[in-house]
């Protein structure tokens, strides 16, 4: 019987490519850097529109403002996980009115988180258009949503999981797909 | 930690960590209130009824809004307009609106004890908003988090209370969200209105005003109800004003940075200088701000996420 | 004829305690036969009391039977069932019924009730004032005649200290007995529980122990002014009992009583804002429990008296500052008391003195509190060893209101017994009678 896995498709330096091509496509489609901000989904799009922040920085010499969302007061499934995650804060210090806000998230799996990213930015402002910047997109859509700019594309079982590993040191980042035990019987 | 609790009946069975969390929580919330739109979908769909037997337009207020900030449906009912004044007893009150299934009822009310006794009978979430001289958790709770945004710890805070500590749930629900979390509580007020088993809570006991105040990080002020004086909890206001009132000069005794607190609403001029109320170093106002915060993450814990009316 | 043999027949007003029949025949009791045999061609109906105490019939001086006025609470018919299988064939019942016992009609209504449809003997307790109003005295005299046993506002205290004064001299004239609810009435106004920890932890206005302890001085010092007697009513305060202590030590003529949940329970009872354990005055601390017990065995307290007071859901099931005060108590009052020979320093005479023989002396019934050759054939059979529950489902009581549910108790009556009738037994061989 096949044990439960977990295999590295992406390391470190691998990331580091990806975000920096990432980085280049928002540069080229928006022409430049004029207008735009940036937007982390907490949890895990936070240090990776941080990295595209910095990157921008290096090729444009422009700074990006960044802030982050927290869609916990959003999320549509709370009804059924029946449990209370905890509040973390949303911090978007500047206006987002007819801005092009680059939403950036890790992992794109049903589109619920993104869905109630939007809703959380609609609230906050207009901005004049919404693009969306993942590095992972994993399938398994259940609302039609699409990105932008994808690093990855992850083909995955429902019973699978990516994990994108992005806290602490750049070095030790890594994105880990979980292959799921069979179930009994097969 | 994992919010497992239904009601929100005292801070007395809250646990430390309880408290901290929903200190955590309110700051997220407060967040919302800095927007343009000041509004979330988390309690969307959910009703949130107000069953109010004891006037207060504040506390009823700041409930209204925090529960509207969430998106929750808020309806208010007051006993003065309604059934009560017929004689309809508290829990067919109580078993009557929640055949309307609120998800969530916010009770005040003149008897402690109130809020614990529909808690065995009704099967929504209930936070205690004043329950007789028991305790007002909410308030509490506030006062804890404009301490922390004021002086960024409650540790080793002399914090002085001062007025009708006999009659006063704030100061009661106070004793555990400042005093367990390691502040140090001096209350003081004349004789008849400091109950003696206050001494074996932890806190200090004193009538001496000025031993009170002296070094004090926080000072704050209870509002003396006029008609104590009327069955001879004190001589006269003017007495009481003199002895157990806040001034300036008094103030200069507590700590430069000293901060005032005052749950509401104040009587000018007898328990608080007008001076001072308006002074840079009150934070009364901030109170009623902290307070739109905590009562949101109140109302989201209990009804946020997931069903609570089961 | 009725033989209850092979009992041990404890009954201190005749100074036994002895194994031994009682033979009781038209209402009266005829013979003590020592040993456990029947006397020779007995002719009559036999209970077998082996292994029990047979103790003159109990008396509960103090209890509320709700009737006239509040039947839904309680009747002079359930009431005096639940007495009955609590082991009493006595009651005194108070006056704060609706209308109050202030007149004869009353009284004798009670008395004719009782008699058509008790199950126990039932001496009416009449008011001291009019109404209950605590400004004018009734008319002590006619309502003696009427067969008032005693005088008590019990439910409330008279609070004139003159009038009390008056009243007391007054009894003089006829040997009447004041029974004294004592408390001062200011001192306990908004109060709900003992004022202590206790009631300082749930927030509840309190009740001082001086509020009670104030109005027994009182009422001591009053009696030794007028050379009249009193009785003060469910004693609850250490101090209180000192008082009654010190006015015995000074010879006056005084007497008290207390109820058993001043020494089975405190203050603690109320934890959840419990309104079974509500009630006037109210449960103490540790401190007053423990002196409560001492009074009993050192002879300070003279009576244990239940102070049944039922009450409805209505008035129970609701927050704690508005509920009614009082618990049933008749069906529990032997079973807790049986519980003070665990200590060792209560023994069974004493506790059939505070249950049978002092409240006759007190409230001077003549043929009660004792099983002397002519005495009223009135007895009760303890199981002091019965092992028991007492539930909910069992209580003969219209009124539910007891703390005590879930208690595992030792000690029943099982069988009482009232003019040479059955009114109760849990004896297979032993129907009751009513």
């Amino acid at each position: 019987m096949k044990k439960a896995s977990k295999k590295v498709i992406l390391d470190a330096k691998g990331m580091e490519r990806v975000l920096s091509r990432l980085t280049h496509e928002i540069l080229e489609k928006n022409k430049g850097a004029e207008d735009l901000v940036l937007v982390g989904i907490m949890s895990g799009g936070v240090p990776l529109s941080k990295f595209i922040r910095e990157k921008v920085r290096a090729i444009e010499g422009l700074e990006v403002p960044a802030g982050y969302v927290d869609i916990t007061l959003y999320r549509d499934d709370l009804s059924r996980a029946g449990y209370q995650p905890r509040l973390k804060r949303t911090e978007i210090p500047f206006s987002i009115d007819e801005k092009k806000v680059i939403l950036v998230d890790d992992v794109l799996f049903t589109g619920r988180t993104i869905r109630a990213a939007m809703d959380a930015l609609i609230d906050f402002g207009r901005p004049k258009n919404i693009q969306l910047a993942v590095l992972i997109d994993r399938g398994h859509r259940e609302l039609p949503i699409r990105a932008d700019y994808v690093g990855r594309n992850v083909p995955t079982s429902r019973t699978e999981t990516v994990d994108v590993m992005v806290q602490g040191n750049r070095e030790d980042w890594k994105v880990l797909l979980n292959e799921s035990a069979p179930a009994r019987g097969e | 930690m994992d919010w497992k609790r239904r009601h929100v009946l005292g801070l007395a069975d809250f646990r430390v960590e309880e408290m901290e969390f929903v200190i955590d929580t309110a700051h997220s919330m407060e967040e919302v209130l800095t927007r343009d739109i000041k509004k979330v979908p988390a309690l969307r769909g959910k009703t949130a009824v107000n069953l109010f037997f004891e006037a207060s337009t504040r506390t009823r207020t700041s409930f209204e809004i925090a529960g509207k900030r969430l998106s929750a449906d808020v309806i208010n009912f007051s006993s003065a307009t309604s059934s009560v004044s017929k004689g309809e007893t508290l829990l067919d009150t109580a078993k009557n609106i929640e055949a309307m299934k609120p998800n969530i009822l916010i009770v005040r009310h003149p008897a402690s004890g109130a809020p614990h006794f529909l808690s065995r009978f009704v099967s929504c979430s209930i936070i205690n908003a004043g329950d007789g001289a028991n305790e007002h958790p909410s308030q509490g709770l506030l006062d804890l988090y404009t301490v922390l945004k004021a002086k960024g710890k409650v540790i080793g805070l002399k914090i002085a209370i001062i007025g009708d500590i006999l009659h006063s749930r704030v100061v009661r629900s106070n004793l555990h969200s400042l005093g367990r979390m390691g502040a140090k509580l001096w209350l003081c007020g004349p004789p008849p209105l400091v109950p003696k088993e206050m001494e074996r809570t932890g806190a200090r006991v004193t009538y001496n005003i000025r031993e009170a105040v002296k070094d004090a990080d926080v000072v704050m002020m209870l509002r003396i109800q006029l008609e104590r004086q009327k069955t001879a909890y004190f001589p006269s206001l003017r007495e009481y004003s003199r002895m157990f009132g806040l001034n300036r000069s008094l103030f200069s005794l507590a700590k430069d940075d000293a901060v005032i607190l005052h749950p509401g609403p104040i009587n000018r001029g007898v328990e608080l200088s007008d001076e001072l109320a308006d002074s840079a170093q009150s934070r009364i106002l901030n109170q009623v701000e902290s307070g739109v915060a905590v009562r949101m993450a109140l109302l989201y814990l209990l009804a946020g996420g997931h069903d609570a009316s089961h | 004829m009725l033989l209850i043999k092979g009992g041990r027949v404890i009954d201190p007003a005749d100074k036994r305690d002895e194994t031994g029949g009682i033979v009781l025949e038209n209402g009266k009791v005829r013979d003590f036969i020592p040993g456990d045999q029947a006397p020779k061609g007995f002719k009559g109906r036999v209970i077998d009391a082996s292994g029990k105490w047979v103790v003159p019939g109990l008396i509960d001086m103090h209890v509320h039977l709700r009737d006239p006025g509040y039947e839904w609470k309680e009747d002079i018919r359930t009431g005096t069932r639940a007495a009955a299988a609590g082991g009493f064939s006595s009651v005194a019942c108070m006056a704060n019924t609706k209308p109050v016992n202030d007149h004869p009609e009353i009284t004798r209504y009670i008395r004719e009730t009782a008699e058509r449809n008790g199950a126990a003997a039932v001496f009416p307790v009449a008011a001291v004032t009019r109404g209950m109003e605590g400004k004018e005295m009734t008319d002590f005299a006619e309502l003696a005649e009427a067969g008032a046993v005693a005088f008590s506002d019990d439910g409330k205290p008279v609070e004139s200290a003159l009038l009390m004064r008056r009243a007391l001299e007054y009894a003089k004239a006829f040997d009447l007995l004041i029974l004294s609810h004592a408390e001062d009435a200011e001192l306990c106004r908004g109060g709900a529980a003992h004022e202590g920890w206790m009631a300082h932890k749930l927030g509840i206005p309190g009740i001082p122990s001086a509020a009670e302890e104030v109005a027994i001085a009182r009422d001591i010092l009053l009696a030794r002014q007028t050379g009249g007697k009193v009785h003060i009513q469910h004693i609850s305060t250490k101090m209180g009992v000192d008082l009654l202590r010190m006015g015995k030590r000074a010879g006056l003529a005084v007497s008290g009583e207390t109820a058993p949940h001043y020494f089975t329970l405190t203050d603690a009872s109320l934890e959840g804002y419990n309104t079974n354990a509500k009630m006037n005055p109210p449960l103490r601390g540790e401190e007053d429990r423990m002196a409560v017990l001492f009074g009993l065995i050192d002879g300070t307290i003279d009576a244990i008296a239940s102070d049944h007071a039922p009450h409805d859901d209505y008035v129970k099931r609701c927050e704690f500052i508005a509920a009614a005060n009082g618990i049933i108590g008749l069906e529990t009052a032997l079973p807790l008391s049986l519980g003070l020979l665990a200590g060792g320093k209560m023994t069974a005479a004493r506790i059939v003195e505070l249950m049978s023989s002092n409240p006759a002396r007190i409230l001077k019934l003549s043929g009660k509190g004792s099983l002397r050759k002519g005495a009223d054939a009135d007895v009760t059979v303890i199981d002091p060893d019965a092992e028991w529950e007492y539930r909910e489902a069992d209580v003969r009581s219209k009124s539910r209101n007891s703390p005590f549910f879930g208690w595992k108790l030792r000690g029943r009556a099982v069988a009482t017994i009232l003019g040479g009738r059955v009114t109760h037994s849990l004896l297979a061989e032993v129907a009751a009678d009513v």
